[in-house]
């Protein structure tokens, strides 16, 4: 369920309740790791906005999942200094090792994958996200080692 | 010169406030509180602090647009958007060292009579996110925020706003329309964010940086400020250096330092003592430039001269095994990927360009391509809706004039030179 008692709390920080939808989006993704049409219905309903409206602007943003994601979501950078440094072939690898697509998620539900532009760590390139921890400086063994601590 | 915008950020425990404040922290507000908002801007002005989020607009001259606006509420929006390729100057201050950040936009709330501000966010950026509220909690305790701070009657709240991954939510109109909680997309302007921005009121939306800049104009005053680096734009700088350096990283230095000096003396030279093949002075947005060039100060009024711009001040640099086609073609999948889809030009022509030097890219070039670029990217130049277009066209434009030769060589070779 959607934390009501939050919603009001993050409300009250604008002027208009409008101006609590990314927020509102962002925890129903954190409670149910992806914005289902439920999920959107319970925050249209939460911040009494038209459901229409908060569709369209979920729809919008690249970090809004629409569809369910893995356990753990991979978010790998590939723009240019990530790209100098080989993202590319890590890529190509997380298919390899674990069949992840960009954009898709593992068989066993345990990673998603998702294709970033720059995420400002290009002085450690290549660099990823996964779930919220920062970890630069990969390369093909330093990738594997990290993710097998991710269950 | 000393450190200022980065001061103490490699020490342990850097962004709690008691840390802050034995360098010397919340003292300039103090001082700022005393003096009337009229004075502040003044300040501001006789300091001659341009906008570090890549436009480069005077920034006093901006503040006293608002505050003749006789509407209220005024709002104050810091803009962590940070989403331009190469960049990751914002970051330091964000994570290692955000009551600087804090105690600046204090101080452009009390000059702008703004009682509410907002950190805009970038989503990425979830480690600063849990630093920045703390350290405003943090700050609320010690009466720094809230309705009458230190005792002085003077109100201004702050919160911290987390975007969603659109990069042209950087842009200051389009941030608005997503604060307020719609699709981020560009706004015409005129009306200009100073008189009719968040809620149909005065906005004043400012880069990371430039707030980070307050403490140092209200503690030296405007004028000293004003000796800082180049006069016609100064101030310190904090340039991005990354790819092909031997010591990529954040270096604070005074405005207009050379690029030569930037690459060689701070970011250690390229690695491997290998030859120089082009830099981009300021995120991928900005003209290209050749070895040659590399002379030129980096700042407002000097990148221009040598057809580029400061940007953010992300310093890309490339040596001679790095294919220029391949960067340019990652370049423009960029730009269709953010494109926000609003003017034709731009939501077309990203896709067009990214695809022609996909197939240039790919061995399958074909004769009269790169005309047919030129042709494209002319088309798009000075004809979109908000300066991501123009920046994706002339991008192009760049690379195709001053490598001209690498991109011919793809085409009729089938190959890369690099
Ligand atoms: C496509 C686009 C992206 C932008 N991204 C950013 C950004 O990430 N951060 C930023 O501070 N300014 C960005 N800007 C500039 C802002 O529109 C605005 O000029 C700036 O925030 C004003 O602050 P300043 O005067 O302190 O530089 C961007 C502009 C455009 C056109
Ligand atoms: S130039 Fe591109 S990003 Fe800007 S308004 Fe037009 S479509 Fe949107
Ligand atoms: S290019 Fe990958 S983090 Fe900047």
């Amino acid at each position: 369920m959607l934390d009501r008692e939050k919603v009001r709390e993050i409300v009250r920080k604008y002027p208009e309740r409008r101006g609590a939808l990314l927020p509102a989006l962002h925890l129903a993704q954190k409670e149910y790791g992806w914005l289902s049409p439920e999920a959107m219905k319970e925050v249209s309903r939460a911040l009494n906005l038209p459901e229409a409206t908060v569709k369209g602007v979920a729809t919008f943003y690249a970090m809004y999942r629409r569809v369910p994601a893995g356990r753990h979501l991979i978010q790998i950078c590939t723009n240019v200094a990530c790209m100098i440094f080989g993202a590319e072939r890590l890529v190509d690898l997380l298919k390899e090792r674990y069949g992840l697509e960009p954009g898709g998620t593992s068989e066993d539900g345990r990673f998603s994958l998702m294709i970033m532009e720059c995420i400002g760590a290009c002085d450690r390139a290549p660099a990823m996200l996964v779930n919220e921890d920062y970890h630069p400086d990969l390369n093909e063994e330093r990738i594997m080692t990290i993710l097998e601590g991710y269950k | 010169m000393d450190k200022f915008l980065l001061r103490g950020i490699e020490e342990e425990g850097s962004a709690a406030i008691a840390s802050y404040r034995e360098k010397g922290g919340y003292a300039a507000l103090e001082k700022a509180l005393s003096m009337k908002p009229e004075e502040i801007i003044e300040e501001v002005k006789r300091s001659g602090l341009r906008g570090r989020g890549g436009a480069g607009f005077p920034t006093g001259m901006k503040w006293d647009f608002a505050s003749r606006d006789p509407k209220f509420p005024k709002y104050l929006i810091c803009n962590a958007d940070e989403g331009e390729p190469g960049t990751f100057k914002d970051r330091p201050i964000l994570e290692k060292n955000p009551h600087l950040l804090i105690e600046g936009m204090i101080i452009s709330g009390h000059a702008l009579k703004a009682e509410y501000g907002y950190i805009y966010l970038r989503g990425e950026y979830p480690g600063a996110k849990v630093v920045l509220e703390q350290a405003i909690e943090e700050a609320y305790k010690e009466g720094l925020l809230g309705d009458d701070i230190l005792g002085k009657g003077i109100k201004f709240h702050l919160s911290v706003h987390q975007g969603a991954g659109a990069y042209i939510c950087g842009e200051e109109t389009a941030l608005i329309d997503s604060i307020e909680g719609r699709r981020g997309q560009p706004r015409i302007k005129p009306p200009f964010p100073v008189n009719v921005g968040a809620w149909g009121m005065p906005t004043i939306v400012n880069n990371v940086e430039t707030l980070s800049n307050l403490p140092l104009i209200v503690s030296i005053g405007g004028e000293k400020y004003a000796g800082i680096g180049n006069p016609e734009c100064p101030g310190p700088k904090i340039y991005s250096v990354s790819c092909c350096v031997k010591k990529p990283g954040v270096y604070e230095l005074p405005m207009g330092t050379t690029l030569r000096e930037i690459i060689y003396t701070h970011a250690g030279g390229i690695r491997d003592d290998r030859p120089l093949k082009a830099v981009i002075p300021g995120g991928i947005s900005t003209p290209v430039l050749t070895p040659d060039q590399i002379d030129c100060k980096m700042d407002f009024v000097n990148l221009p001269k040598v057809g580029s711009m400061l940007g953010s001040g992300a310093v890309m640099v490339f040596d001679d095994t790095v294919c220029l086609v391949r960067v340019c073609w990652r370049a423009l999948r960029f730009f269709e990927h953010e494109s926000c889809g609003k003017c034709v030009p731009c939501r077309e022509g990203t896709g067009w360009l990214r695809n022609i030097l996909e197939r240039i890219e790919n061995g399958f070039g074909r004769k009269g391509d790169i005309e047919l670029l030129q042709d494209v990217a002319h088309s798009m130049a000075g004809k979109t809706f908000c300066p991501l277009g123009d920046g994706a066209a002339n991008v192009v434009l760049s690379f195709i004039r001053q490598f001209h030769d690498e991109f011919e060589h793809h085409i009729e070779k089938k190959e890369c030179m690099a």
